[in-house]
């Protein structure tokens, strides 16, 4: 299925129940910033869904909406298959929500912190403390279950707020930039972590965040947003797929004369599934359909010209490549723009 | 209704425990009203000299105008842990839960009134180490922490509301003490009102702080006059149910402006 600009799957395309449904939201903030403008998504149950954008977007205004924060100005949404606006009852037992900043009790312990997440979803007693053992020893965290949290590491943190939004076992779960502010190391146990949360059974997992890497490792569909509204939606590859193959680079041992360019060039242009030759001096690049099997069709056309090649390296390409052609502008420039002053009473709204 | 009531004594014990687990607020919350109880003690020992009091020794009246200045200076300041929740994101975590929203705010009620109960019990009882006299009995000491207790949920959740709604720490900081020494001075807290100067009675008529000092003094006489401690109670209790639906209406709006 090749990607869909501006919306959802068609309806004949839906096999699966909609774990999240939006049509049209709009939401303007006091100040007129637009934050969402005609917002619209699908995510089809049981999978991890990346909301893909720079800051200012509309990612956190979104997951505000469908976790009931917030109120659209104009538009519906369904999560779980409860409206957000007619039922927000169903849809809060439904979901888990891991915001940005999630808030845990500092003088409370971790284990006091998940005891309380559960108490407020109606259960009691023994079962309660089942569940919160069950989490701290999964998430790593048995050992300082009953220190206070003020005492715990940024990792410790982040990894106790996913636990408080799976206490309850939820439908679907919302993680908020779960990576934002990480250390590495932190962050590539997040990574794994939200990998094998995507494993179980049933759970929707949608994912915001403005880190292409993120979005690309995790999430097995994509919808990248720019200035409120979804502009492209796909899996990773169809997405990256849309641009027109893999970028080749190759780098000679000796760089090729300059009369000898133009032939080398419409040599390897001839070669089935090679595009975009460019030869400057010792580098060689090429768009390849398939990068990994152009390489070596490239290698014998070169060393049959005469050249010898030092290296050689294929790349995807990259969803800040994807952002590019559909958002009309870069994600950095697009992050910058976010960033610019916004008008007096809107500030810290739009996110 | 059964789900509000448990999930409010779940809120209430959430912030009665980060009460009790930082005894660093526990301790300047006591050490304070002994401060004032010695200094004022000290300062004004004589002034009964001057009759007026009902009483002649100044710790007797002094008592139930530290209670009621505690009560309205540690309340004052609950719009900095509502803030601290915001800002920190727990507020809109529990909002995310199924929890009931007048939980969230009955949950701070309640747990002010405690605090501010068993604070004002703390001086009562220090005040009686001192050498007071509560000729009132145990009843009027009931009604003076009840009017405390009342005052507190008063400024407690306009300070709340104050903190939803500004969400500055400086605003809270500025207004907490632009207000406490007037509050308290334009009362009969330390003074009894037939030496204060007559415009400033008639402005303490309309102090709630004064209110809460007229009820529970008059509940700790010898003789009580019941028709004072039902008018000041009254108003109290009216302006507190005044501040809590005015609270809750913050917290509505709050919840818009997320």
């Amino acid at each position: 299925m090749a990607p869909t600009t501006g919306g959802p799957a068609p309806h004949h395309l839906r096999t699966r129940a909609l774990a999240v449904e939006t049509n049209q939201l709009v939401k303007t903030y006091p100040g007129g910033v637009k934050a969402l403008d005609g917002m619209e998504l699908a995510v089809e149950s049981g999978i991890v869904f990346g909301l893909l954008g720079p800051n200012g977007a509309g990612k956190s205004t979104t997951v505000k909406i469908l976790t009931t924060l917030a109120r659209p100005d104009a538009g519906t949404a369904a999560v779980a298959g409860h409206d957000v606006l007619r039922h927000p009852g169903r849809v809060r037992a439904a979901i888990g929500v891991v915001a940005q900043k999630s808030g845990a009790d500092p003088v409370a312990t971790g284990r006091e912190n998940l005891l309380l997440q559960r108490r407020l979803y109606g259960l009691r007693g023994a079962a309660c403390a089942r569940r919160a053992d069950e989490l701290l020893a999964r998430f790593d965290l048995a050992d300082a279950g009953n220190r206070p949290v003020k005492g715990y590491s940024g990792g410790m943190c982040h990894r106790l707020d996913v636990a408080l939004g799976l206490v309850h076992r939820p439908e679907v779960l919302f993680l908020d930039e779960p990576t934002t502010g990480l250390d590495p190391e932190a962050r590539a146990a997040m990574w794994e972590e939200i990998a094998r949360l995507a494993g179980e059974d049933g759970l929707t997992i949608v994912l915001t965040t403005h880190y292409l890497e993120e979005a690309d490792r995790l999430a097995e569909r994509i919808a990248i947003v720019d200035r409120g509204r979804v502009v492209v939606e796909g899996t990773p590859d169809e997405l990256k797929g849309e641009l027109r193959g893999d970028a080749v680079h190759l780098e000679l041992s000796e760089a090729v004369a300059d009369g000898a360019e133009p032939p080398l060039r419409d040599a390897l242009t001839a070669l089935p599934g090679v595009h975009e030759v460019a030869v400057d001096g010792r580098r060689v690049s090429a768009r390849a359909d398939d990068g990994a099997a152009a390489v070596p069709t490239l290698l014998t056309a070169l060393e049959r010209a005469g050249a010898a090649v030092a290296t050689a390296t294929v790349a995807r390409p990259s969803l800040d490549d994807v952002y590019l052609r559909y958002a009309g502008r870069s994600f950095d420039e697009a992050e910058a723009a976010a960033e610019a002053p916004v008008p007096a009473g809107a500030a810290g709204g739009v996110r | 209704m059964s789900a509000t009531l448990t999930q409010t004594w779940y809120m209430t014990q959430r912030q009665l425990m980060a009460y009790w687990r930082q005894p660093v607020f526990l301790l300047i919350n006591l050490i304070q009203p002994v401060i004032w109880l010695f200094l004022f003690g000290s300062l004004f020992r004589k002034i009964t000299d001057l009759g007026g009091f009902g009483t002649g020794s100044y710790l007797d009246y002094l008592v139930p105008g530290i209670v009621v200045m505690s009560a309205l200076s540690s309340n004052m300041w609950a719009g900095m842990g509502t803030l601290e929740e915001i800002e920190r994101g727990t507020l809109n975590r529990f909002l995310t839960t199924p929890v009931s929203r007048g939980a969230l705010m009955n949950g701070n009620v309640v747990s002010q009134g405690i605090t501010t109960a068993v604070q004002s019990v703390i001086i009562v009882a220090l005040g009686k180490l001192g050498g007071a006299d509560y000729p009132g009995g145990i009843t009027g000491l009931a009604l003076l922490i009840v009017a405390s207790t009342l005052l507190g949920t008063v400024f407690g959740a306009l300070s709340n509301a104050l903190g939803m709604l500004v969400r500055e720490r400086e605003s809270i900081i500025g207004i907490n003490t632009f207000l406490l020494l007037p509050l308290t001075f334009l009362s009969e807290a330390f003074m009894t009102p037939s030496l204060m100067p007559g415009w400033m009675r008639h402005i303490a008529d309309f102090n709630p702080v004064n209110w809460a000092l007229v009820a529970g003094r008059s509940a700790m006489a010898e003789d009580p006059d019941w028709a004072d401690v039902a008018t000041r109670g009254g108003a109290l209790l009216a302006l507190a149910l005044a501040a809590v639906w005015l609270s809750t209406r913050t917290f509505r709006s709050y919840q818009r402006s997320v």
